[in-house]
This record gives C-alpha cells, structure tokens and sequence, in this order.
C-alpha cells in the first residue's frame, strides 16, 4: 500500500464522521433540499472529468471525459439550481402566529420567532 | 499555472465551503445561503482544476461544462415540485455515470499507454466502475419507477437473489482476474461494466414504490462513494472529502427512513415488499361498512373545528393539491381554527417531500410537525383530516401482529375527536394492506379526487 493511499482513506475516514455528524443535525423538514444539495456536491467528479478531458491523452479519453463532463454538470448545476428553487419557498409564518411555542429542541431552525 | 502546493490549499478551502455549507443547510433560516456557499465550494474546484497544469486543451472542456450546465439548468427550472423525487434519481444517476465514465477513462489511458497501474489504484479503478455503474442503472430503474414508466410494484422473479449474487462474484472475479494479468487485456475490462450495469438494474427492480425514499437516499449515497472513489484514482483529496460527505448523509437519510419503516436495510432491498399484498394478514374488508360523507357536512366539521391536524400522503403530490390545502388551512383559520400539519418521515416517495410541496404552497414551515412532534395532540384535535396517506395512518401497524406493517411508527390519527379521509377510492395503498381507519365509526370517506374534494371543502367552508 503506497502513503497516498493510507493518507486517502484517512481522509475519507474523518470527511465520512464529519458528514455523520452534519447530516444528524438536519431537520427531517429540510431532507428533500439536504439530498438535492447532497447531490450537486456529489458532482464533484467534474473535477476529475476535467483531468481526464484536457490532458490530451488521445481520443478516447477525451470523448469519455466530455461525456463525463456534462453529467457531472448536469448533476452540479441542476442540483444547486434545483436545492435553491426549494429552499427559496421555505418561510416562517409572516406573522410569527404559529399555533404555539415550540420548546422541543432538535427541530431545526432557529427557533426565533419575530 | 498555479505552484501544486496552491492548487492543494485551494482545493482545501474547496472542501471547506463543502462543509460549511452542509452545516448551514441545518436550518431553514441559513439553508438557502449554506446552498450558495457550497456553491462557490464547486466553482472554486473548478477553476483551480482548469488552471492546473494537466490540461492542455480547452475546446473539449468549454463545450462539456457548457451543454452539461446548460440541461442541468433547464431541468432544474422546468421540474414539478411534485416530480422531485425523479428528479433527485435522476441526479443521482448522472453523478455516478460521470464517475463510472471517469474511472473507465483513467483504466482505458493507462492500458492504451502500456502504463503499469499500481495495484491500489487498479482496485479503487474497479471500484469506482462497479459503484459508479450500479449508481447510473440503479437510478435510471429507480426513475422510471417514480414515473410510473414502470410499474411501481416490486418485479420478482425465481432466483433473482441468487442472480445477483452471482453477477456479485463474477464481477469481484473479473476485477481481480484484471488486475492480476500482465496482459494489456481489455475484455474483463468491458465485461465488469457491463455486468456492473446489469447488477444495477436488478437491484433496483425488485423494490416496490412505497420504498423508493429508501432507494433514493441509498442512491444518492453511491454517488457520493463513488465520486470518493473517482479522488483515489485521480489523487485528489476534495473529491474523496466531498464524496465521503454525501456517502454519509445519504446512509444516515437510508437510516431514518428504515426506522421509521421498523425494517432493516435488508428487508427493503430485498424483501419484495408489497409484492404478495395483504397475503400475510388474516384480516378482510368482509363485512365492514364504510362511512361515506358529503363535502357539505365534512366542511360544516371543519368549519367548527377548533383544533385541526391536516395528514398529506403521496395521494396529495399526485393530485396536486397542495396549494388546495393550503386555502383551506386558510378558510379553517379564519374562523378561528388552528391548523397544524403532520409529517410522517416517509409520506411521499421521498424524504422531506411532503414538506417541499407544502412550502411551495406558502405554508410557512413552522406549522408542520414530525411524528414524535404531533403524535401526543391527536386526542386533543377536532378533527384529523387525512389526505391521500394510507399506510402511514393504519393502525394495524399497532394493532395487528399478522399485518406486514406491524411495528411501524404511525401517526396516531384514529385517536382524534373525528376523522375525515379524502380518498380517490376504496383501493389499498402502495403495501397493498387494507386500512381499518377507513371503516371505523369516527372515520368519514369523502371519495373523489383530492383537489375537486379539497375546492369543494373551501368553497363550502366559506359559504358556512
């Protein structure tokens, strides 16, 4: 096993406890946008699209890295653009009249009532 | 021509805007910035990577991140609220086609160049062909599923658990028969992508409509892994970082969904649920009687009611009645009623669906509850007006240890003063159990499809 592989799965580790812990936070209400958004981070393998397309490698490589490309933007681009159209219609109640206090933690959001 | 150990930080800063940007999306008051900032997390991954010195043709790259962007955008504007679950599939599926694509580039360039591969780059190569293909066919079933291009009922047929372990091993053979070889071979090569998408496929086939959200998070999960795996074959740690990240919130979302199912992971992917019906319950409809009840007199309910707990299914994303509720929530409350909306984690075909389509219908997201939230105010309410949910309201899940649903977490509906179900008909739900709550003596039908019933409700409620 080469160093660069024992530092990858370090790495992947750690980033994998993190995103345990993040995820947990997240109120069941905001699941559908955390996905979306999920999602077009997951497009993240644009990056090694991009390798593999330009560094001129012959044909193939390129035809299978434009083709790479554009799903992994399909994926980037709809996610983000996708999550902001839903969290965009998110509000609280104008008046702040919610039906009652709500003194449960864990419900996510701030709490916060005008 | 940025110096590496730059582009290494930036990628670092990349990954930190990853994380941040989860953390916000924690609440609904950041969410909407927590997005942007992951946002700029990817352009700045992009840039760095486009100024990194491994590229030497742009034509190529401006052309793929242009058509890529420009369908991602239009899908993202032209999707239905209600098709979000599709679209997310869907998703899904282009993230780990791209990885698959990447992978079997990276493996293609090195056998074409006659370069040795070394072994722990060969593996995680084959892992991310195997991930990545089973992320793209699994989705694609998965969306045709969702859009009802195919049935949504589990397909089964004989051996199909043995099939797939079978194509399991094969692939594990072939993968390891590859790396094995001295030969510039190419055959095992094609044969694990193929087998891989084949594997996808059957995957997904098996598992009925009323688990997708399952299904999707678990997806969504292999794209992350996948696009991880894509970081160990290119050497790049922003992508094993921000593909770990989604690898974990898509198993903790596959989580939550499953217990508030009480089935295990298992039990989802391959039991076949809902594919021999209400086979394992004794229980029939045989001589029960159903209460039927004009709009008139369930709004004549409504519009006395003090206290009101609205149940949205799938049967309201269908109907496309939200923003129909969401007048009549208005109506009950000008009278001096107070609405509350509860949320069972798996109502719709995905997590969270529900509350998307009620916040595009402006209901402000405070006023919709969790089940563990709302379950102890049903004895308290007037009136528990279910919408198009059915096995999320069945108390059989309490009640009924033969019933398939038995154990699973349920909205305590039948404990209201009074219960009205607007129902397109008598049919069972996606389980395919038949519901006792629709024959109990609190419980009125008011049978039609949902939007026509809930714009009769609010005209009636107004007239009061």
């Amino acid at each position: 096993m080469s160093g660069d592989l024992v530092t990858g799965i370090v790495i992947f580790t750690l980033a994998t406890y993190l995103g345990v812990m993040l995820i947990q936070r997240v109120p069941p209400t905001l699941h559908t946008p955390l996905m979306s958004g999920a999602n077009a981070v997951s497009g993240i393998t644009v990056v090694g699209a991009l390798v593999v397309a330009g560094a001129g490698h012959g044909w193939i490589s390129t035809v299978l890295g434009f083709l790479a490309i554009v799903f992994a933007m399909m994926n980037v681009a709809g996610g983000y653009v996708v999550t902001d159209r839903m969290l965009e219609m998110f509000k609280q109640s104008p008046t702040g009249a919610a039906p009652q206090e709500r003194a449960e933690a864990g419900t996510g959001g701030d709490g916060k009532r005008p | 021509m940025i110096p590496a150990p730059v582009v290494a930080l930036l990628y670092l800063v990349a990954s930190v805007l990853f994380i941040v940007g989860l953390r916000r999306l924690g609440s609904p008051a950041t969410a909407r910035r927590g997005n942007a900032i992951s946002g700029v997390g990817m352009l700045i991954a992009v840039v760095v990577t486009l100024f990194d010195r491994a590229i030497v043709s742009y034509g190529t790259i401006a052309a793929g991140l242009l058509v890529g962007s420009a369908l991602g955008i239009w899908m993202a504007r032209a999707v239905k609220m209600t098709a979000m679950p599709q679209m997310v599939a869907l998703l899904n599926g282009f993230g780990g086609g791209a990885s698959l694509l990447v992978s079997g580039a990276e493996f293609l360039r090195a056998e074409l160049v006659g370069d040795q591969v070394p072994v722990d780059t060969g593996i995680t190569i084959q892992l991310g062909i195997l991930i990545g293909a089973v992320t793209l066919t699994g989705s694609v079933v998965a969306y045709t599923k969702l859009q009802e291009l195919l049935s949504g009922r589990p397909l089964v047929f004989a051996g199909q658990k043995a099939v797939n372990a079978l194509l399991f091993v094969a692939i594990v053979a072939l993968s390891v028969y590859q790396l094995a070889t001295p030969d510039p071979l190419l055959w095992p090569f094609y044969a694990v992508c193929a087998l891989s998408l084949l594997l996808g496929v059957l995957l997904v086939l098996p598992i009925g409509g009323a688990d997708m959200p399952v299904v999707i998070s678990l997806l969504n999960s292999y794209s992350g892994i996948a696009a991880a795996m894509t970081g160990f074959v290119i050497g790049n740690s922003v992508l094993i970082i921000a593909g770990a990240l989604v690898g974990s919130s898509g198993i903790i979302l596959s989580q939550i969904m499953c217990r508030a199912m009480n089935r295990s992971l298992a039990n989802v992917l391959f039991g076949a649920f809902g594919a021999q019906g209400a086979a394992g319950s004794t229980r029939s409809a045989a001589g029960l009687t159903v209460r039927s009840v004009t709009a008139e007199d369930a709004a004549l309910r409504l519009a006395y009611a003090q206290r009101v707990i609205i149940v949205p299914g799938y049967g309201m994303a269908v109907a496309q009645s939200q923003h129909a509720v969401r007048e009549l929530a208005e109506q009950i409350e000008k009278r001096g009623g107070e609405v509350k909306y509860a949320i069972h984690p798996v109502a719709g075909r995905m997590p969270g669906h529900m509350n998307v389509l009620l916040a595009e219908a402006n209901v402000p997201y405070d006023r919709l509850y969790d089940m563990e939230e709302i379950n102890g105010e049903f004895a308290g309410a007037d009136v528990a007006l279910v919408i198009g949910a059915n096995d999320v309201v069945n108390p059989a899940a309490r009640t009924d240890p033969a019933s398939p649903i038995y154990g699973m977490p349920i909205l305590n509906v039948d404990q209201a003063q009074s219960v009205i179900v607007l129902k397109r008909g008598m049919s069972p739900g996606f389980a395919g159990i038949e519901n006792d709550l629709f024959y109990h003596e609190k419980t009125s039908m008011l049978f039609g499809d949902a939007k026509a019933s809930l714009t009769k409700l609010v005209a009636e409620v107004k007239g009061v």
